[in-house]
């Protein structure tokens, strides 16, 4: 008779109905360190995990375009304070979230890549090598493409550093579309071992695959104009 | 001696018998397919981030259930009046209790290498064998509050809501610290230096157990062995603390 109840009281509720949950602003850092239990990589990693499963909430899709990237750049920069080694954000940053087609968003995303790019340049270099490409093809903003270039031959200075990477300023003067660009990146960072990962490795392929077929499309509209 | 290393014997038995290794087992391999999951949600570092969950969750996990075996372990020995026949024979009070240690921290132990285990084909062997020891060592401290914690209640509800309080603070007694002296609050507040003086009493004796068994030991490649010298030093100052205070509330109780 209960069970019963309980049945038909279950059946008498409204179905549930997804409302998309705007980000809110992240949580002050010694909130979070106290949060993180003495532990701030494994918290920050699920913060990475949380942030970037956010815009695919319960029945709901929010495009990168409605989110506030004042909120999600105060987000990534959290998790790189809470753990500086790892270099998810700044792939996030550079690969994810900048690849809007909101030119005020791309250049906030490439600025706090290279905002956090001075405070570990001989790791954090590739991201900045991939700002200095979106800034020549997307924002077609030559003087700041060689402006990451340069800082890249300045100051990623490590040994490990690929000699391709200093030498972008080269690199970005040559007469190469996107997805060339991309392409010579791709496979002078899988050449140097930069990108071991066989994830992140599938995930640059697509992007590049996407840039192929962004340009080939542009190409045959442009052939098909009188 | 001999009979402190029974009683040592028996509690490891003990633990056999109630199958507490292989819980801990299920719990691992249940946690290592969560870490597979997120190994596959990431799109980078995904061996860093596996690792990352799995140390992180499996240190927490393994915590909870050695306090809760060593609780239920010692609330049913009270309650059938197991302590009252062992001290009835010709044993002290602190050879029983020494006994139960020692025994706890054999199970620590255990445990401590059967995580380690499990993450060693995750991250480079150094890191694991130094976040192995210093895991050990967090156990095993934790074991000795859970015995002076059940001497002292004798239930389980209070001495487990305490111990497990007092991990969580302990753990994050540092940043606590960090975050009462912040300088967003007035410093001319009573209310800010009275709790600036709690949360410095509080970080006077607890253990600073938030540098103990890192994640970065395990994902941000090799770290010095010196490091183990803090998790060494303050398991066996704050170790025997608890031994002493286990002790008086041992020989203090009617039994």
């Amino acid at each position: 008779m209960l069970l019963l109840s309980q049945i038909t009281f279950a059946a008498m509720q409204p179905r549930p109905t997804a409302a998309a949950q705007a980000l809110r602003d992240a949580p002050p850092l010694p909130v979070l360190r106290a949060s993180s239990l003495g532990d701030p990589i494994a918290l920050a990693q699920g913060l990475t995990l949380y942030l970037q499963a956010f815009d695919n909430q319960p029945g709901i899709s929010i495009p990168f375009l409605d989110m506030d990237y004042a909120k999600v750049q105060s987000w990534l920069a959290r998790i790189l304070e809470l753990d500086p080694i790892g270099q998810y954000p700044l792939l996030m940053a550079a690969q994810v979230y900048g690849q809007v087609s909101d030119e005020a968003k791309q250049r906030k995303m490439i600025e706090f890549v290279e905002s956090q790019f001075h405070a570990d340049p001989n790791r954090r270099w590739p991201w900045l090598a991939h700002a200095a490409i979106m800034a020549k093809h997307r924002l077609h903003d030559l003087p700041l493409a060689l402006r990451y270039a340069k800082l890249l031959r300045e100051h990623a200075t490590d040994s490990s550093v690929p000699t391709w990477a200093r030498q972008m300023e080269i690199f970005l003067h040559e007469d190469m579309g996107e997805y060339e660009s991309a392409k010579v990146m791709l496979g002078g960072l899988l050449h140097s071992g930069t990108v071991t990962d066989p994830h992140e490795i599938h995930f640059l392929m697509g992007r590049l695959e996407q840039l192929e077929a962004a340009e080939k499309s542009s190409s045959t509209s442009k052939k098909r104009l009188p | 001696m001999s009979k402190v290393l029974a009683i040592a014997q028996f509690t490891l038995l003990e633990a056999l018998r109630t199958r507490v290794l292989w819980l801990v087992l299920a719990m691992l391999v249940l946690l290592g397919l969560g870490s597979l999951f997120v190994q596959h949600v990431a799109i980078t570092e995904t061996g860093r981030l596996q690792t990352g969950f799995l140390a992180a969750s499996a240190r927490m996990g393994v915590i909870f259930v050695l306090c809760l075996h060593v609780a239920s372990s010692m609330v049913r020995e009270f309650n059938d009046k197991g302590v009252d026949l062992l001290l009835s024979l010709d044993l002290p009070r602190a050879g029983y209790f020494f006994g139960k240690l020692l025994g706890f921290a054999g199970l620590a132990l255990i445990i401590a290498a059967m995580t380690s285990l499990a993450l060693a084909c995750l991250a480079p062997l150094s890191g694991v064998a130094l976040w192995g020891m210093s895991l050990a060592c967090e156990l095993m401290l934790m074991s000795a509050l859970t015995l002076f914690c059940i001497i002292t209640f004798v239930q389980i509800m209070p001495a487990v809501s305490f111990v497990f309080g007092f991990y969580l603070l302990a753990r994050s007694i540092a940043a606590v610290k960090l975050l009462s002296g912040s300088q967003l609050l007035n410093p001319n507040a009573w209310t800010t230096k009275l709790t600036g003086w709690l949360v410095d009493g509080l970080a006077t004796i607890l253990p600073d157990l938030g540098r103990f068994t890192q994640t970065g030991w395990l994902v941000n490649g090799p770290e010095a062995m010196s490091v183990l010298g803090f998790v060494v030093l303050q398991t066996c100052v704050y170790g025997l603390l608890l031994v002493l205070a286990g002790l008086y509330d041992l020989y203090r109780k009617n039994l």
